[in-house]
């Protein structure tokens, strides 16, 4: 990129954001904490920013997990899957990423529903964190489930407890102290006691997403989830990002990325994830 | 004047057959001797008609009587007090229906070829390292804040920070330029150029700070608290689409992601960039515009093996400039006329006979577009005659890439988020075409926000126009 003597990055920033803390919360998930004042003075739960890890980085959007306001610094969790999420993982405190921009999204409806479910499962865990801490505030009743294959995988789970008024724990092994099995399983389990829920909100991988919908659908509950589709801008710039939702086409970075969970067309969804895992290992090879 | 020349001194350009796989400039512009010589063909009419046909009003006999003395510099220096950014506007002007469209010479012979001249006095400028900074009035301590760094937005802020203005522009993107760097192919013009612009516009005093989303980082109104004025040069940049069956179908993009990756996320240099690009073998283009050709030349550059432009009206409906379209085809882009697409399908199957096809948008990937004939019937509201489908005469296109290059509209976030500005039809900021003034007081748009997609010049036009406005606004205090 062509440097210009006068840049100023991002909010003020001269040379990129600078990243404060990177620590591995289990193996493969990272929590990141950055310096980024004026994101930080606005950003609301469900928010997303969009980071280059460096100057040849894709553009990607991660969901805001944690935030101090008064420090000026926000934190994101994620998960190293492909090229961007770990080059992004290898960076330390000290070094500067060259965009570091937001919030962008709608932030999730936050009011006194009454009883509400959080489900999550891998970056969703921390994605959904803020949302349960603002949830509790407005008095909400809060039920945190939080998915992982296996009991080591599960991170946060005291913060969670801190602002969750109960938290169910699913384990896909069965491994102490989860539940066996996955998150939306013991969702279904729940609504089907009977108990009196006024909001399901999801966020986790795509498929767990497509799962908590299906598990929530007959229950007649507003479920709520936030979809992660493939962005580039992150502005409505693009239309990377499409998604059909009540029939209609809508891009899930200024449209959403929250949507109701019933009126998403998912095999659509499912299948726009996909176009370019061979490119992405050609670039991870690369790399 | 001596004999008189009647074509136009050919342009150097990159042979089609190498060109169309690189992503190198295609014109190489003229030597000295060339340009001389095509700058002597000017008659130096007393009252040129040139003149009222370039939007910003360059004085083109006045620097063309230059070049042909072969005073480069001062030539680029006059153009410069015209317009700030020739070495861009010489390269992407629609001339044919501007300045040389209107030059006395065409109407016998070929016009003079001022934007080539345009662009080889910005050029020799540069290469002379001849930039040259004018005097700059004394510090007034009035802040603007302009939001986007395309053409109005570069505009803007040159203007002002010379007046003496304290200017600071924001972009949402990494990188400044507005459509001149996510947008404009680089074998059109090269991203070096652009950013020489921005150089210049920063020796100005004016400072830059990328990737920061107005109306989401800093609302307006948040930064009317700092600053005394503000300036929206946020473009056009929604794109549209068509609303048929398939458009969702992997495979399917908006000219502005094809672009995008391409150009701002050089996807072209994958896997040295980590961002893919989008490859086909048979790359469909649907639309008639600038943006069209771009998409349907990149994807040549990308390696398909054929690139097809679908256009529901005729050749000479076409809105893009000529050069692009002659460029276009000597690459090898296929044009289907008066052909329009009603739906996009992901399974092969034989030409479908009607609407007894089967149902579209099943499967994943795109595989097919189907499309219908049209025929020109009655002229509509722009004048040009209306395309009409011709029944029962759909056919179907093979295609592994579908590129939507309709139309853009501006991007709604900043009215979102900002109540007391009026949005006209189309989501265009309602402003007052003489000073840019909007429905806020305090804040000036123009360019794309305010037109819809237009022209380079015709935004940076409207910058000149909101610069002298907002000037006056901090003299005075006056709305
Ligand atoms: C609004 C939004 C918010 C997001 N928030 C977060 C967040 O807080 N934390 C986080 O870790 N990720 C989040 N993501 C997803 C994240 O952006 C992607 O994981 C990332 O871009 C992957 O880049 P990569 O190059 O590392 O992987 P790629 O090379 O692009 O992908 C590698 C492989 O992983 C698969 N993959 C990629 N992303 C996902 C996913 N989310 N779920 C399942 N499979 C996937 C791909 O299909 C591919 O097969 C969010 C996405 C969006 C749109
Ligand atoms: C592919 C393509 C080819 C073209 N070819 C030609 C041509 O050959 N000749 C010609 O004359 N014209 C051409 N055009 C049109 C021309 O580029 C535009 O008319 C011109 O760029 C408009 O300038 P602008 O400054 O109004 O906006 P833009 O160039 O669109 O710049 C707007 C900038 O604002 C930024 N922005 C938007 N919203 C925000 C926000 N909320 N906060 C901060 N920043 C924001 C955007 O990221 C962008 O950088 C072409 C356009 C395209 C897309
Ligand atoms: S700015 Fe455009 S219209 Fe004006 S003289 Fe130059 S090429 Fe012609
Ligand atoms: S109209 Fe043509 S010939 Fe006359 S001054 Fe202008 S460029 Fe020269
Ligand atoms: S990411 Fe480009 S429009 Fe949503």
């Amino acid at each position: 990129m062509e440097t210009h003597e006068c840049k100023t990055t991002t909010a003020g920033h001269p040379a990129g954001v600078e990243i404060l803390e990177q620590r591995m919360l289990v193996p493969n998930v990272n929590v990141l904490t950055v310096r980024a004042p004026a994101i930080a003075r606005k950003i609301q739960p469900g928010q997303f920013i969009i980071l280059r890890a460096d100057e040849r980085a894709e553009r990607m959007p991660l969901t805001v997990s944690d935030w101090d306001r008064e420090a000026g610094t926000v934190s994101c969790v994620f998960m190293q899957v492909g090229t961007s999420t770990q080059k992004l993982g290898v960076l330390e405190p000290g070094d500067r990423l060259p965009t570091f921009v937001g919030p962008l999204g709608h932030p999730l409806e936050m009011a006194n529903f009454g009883t509400v479910v959080l489900t999550s499962g891998c970056y969703g865990i921390g994605a959904l964190y803020p949302a349960a801490r603002r949830l509790r505030e407005l008095g909400n009743h809060v039920i945190g489930m939080v998915e992982a294959r296996s009991n080591f995988l599960l991170y946060w789970v005291e913060k969670y407890r801190s602002v969750c008024n109960e938290v169910i724990i699913s384990t896909f092994d069965g491994s102490k102290p989860g539940k066996k099995g996955e998150g939306p399983v013991h969702l279904s389990d729940l609504l089907a006691t009977g108990r009196k829920i006024d909001r399901i909100i999801g966020v986790g991988c795509t498929f767990m997403m497509y799962e908590t919908a299906r598990s929530t659908r007959n229950s007649g509950v507003k479920t709520i989830v936030s979809l992660n589709p493939i962005m580039i801008d992150g502005t409505g710039m693009c239309g990377a990002c499409r998604v059909v939702v009540g029939g209609e086409t809508k891009f899930a970075c200024v449209d959403g990325p929250d949507f109701d969970a019933h009126q998403i067309d998912w095999e659509l969804l499912l299948s726009r994830r996909k176009p370019y895992m061979e490119a992405e290992a050609v670039s991870i090879e690369n790399w | 004047m001596a004999k008189i020349i009647p074509t136009k001194t050919p342009m150097p350009e990159q042979d089609p057959a190498i060109r169309r796989r690189n992503s190198l400039e295609v014109p190489l512009g003229y030597t000295p001797e060339q340009a001389m010589q095509e700058a002597r063909r000017c008659l130096q009419c007393k009252k040129p008609d040139c003149i009222p046909g370039c939007p910003v009003n360059i004085d083109i006999p006045g620097f063309l009587h230059l070049v042909a003395e072969g005073k480069f510099i001062e030539a680029a220096h006059l153009v410069k007090r015209a317009n700030a950014l020739p070495a861009v506007t010489g390269r992407v002007c629609p001339q044919e229906e501007q300045c040389e469209g209107r030059c006395v010479m065409a109407k016998k012979f070929e016009s003079v070829g001022i934007g080539r001249l345009e662009r080889f006095v910005a050029d020799w400028e540069a290469a002379q390292g001849a930039v040259q900074i004018p005097p700059k009035a004394p510090p007034t301590g009035k802040r603007v804040a302009v939001v986007g760094s395309g053409p109005a937005g570069i505009t803007v802020s040159a203007e002002l920070a010379l007046l003496g203005h304290d200017v600071k522009m924001f972009e949402a993107l990494h990188e400044p330029g507005g459509v001149l760097v996510y947008g404009i192919p680089e074998f059109r013009l090269p991203k070096a150029i652009v950013a020489r612009e921005i150089d210049y516009v920063c020796s100005l005093g004016v400072q830059l700070e990328t990737d920061v989303v107005i109306g989401m980082t800093y609302t307006v109104d948040e930064l009317l608290e700092e600053f005394d004025a503000i300036f929206l040069g946020t473009g056009a940049g929604l794109p549209w689409f068509l609303g048929i069956p398939g458009e969702n179908l992997n495979g399917v993009y908006s000219a502005n992601e094809y672009l995008t990756r391409a150009n701002l996320m050089r996807a072209y240099d994958f896997p040295n960039y980590d961002t893919p690009p989008i490859r086909g073998n048979r790359v469909i283009t649907v639309g008639g515009g600038n943006v069209a050709m771009d998409s349907a030349r990149t994807a040549l550059r990308l390696g398909a093996k054929q690139s097809i432009i679908v256009y529901r009206r005729s050749r000479a409906e076409m809105p893009a400039r000529l050069e692009e379209i002659h460029h276009a085809e000597q690459e090898g882009v296929e044009f289907q006329l008066l052909t329009n697409p009603v739906a996009i399908h992901a399974t092969t199957s034989a030409v479908s006979e009607g609407s007894a096809a089967p149902a579209a948008g099943t499967g994943n990937w795109v595989r097919e577009i189907e499309c219908i004939r049209m025929e020109l019937g009655e002229p509509d509201a722009s004048g040009r005659r209306r395309p009409v489908p011709v029944k029962n005469s759909n056919f179907r296109i093979p295609a592994d890439v579908v590129v939507i290059s309709i139309g853009q509209s501006p991007n709604p976030l900043i009215p979102q988020t900002t109540p007391e500005l009026k949005v006209a039809k189309g989501g265009v900021i309602t402003v007052d075409a003489e000073t840019g003034k909007t429905s806020k007081r305090g804040v000036f748009a123009g360019g794309d926000v305010a037109t819809g997609g237009a022209t380079v010049i015709l935004a940076m036009g409207a910058g000149k126009k909101a610069a002298v406005a907002i000037h006056a606004y901090l003299e005075t205090g006056e709305w």
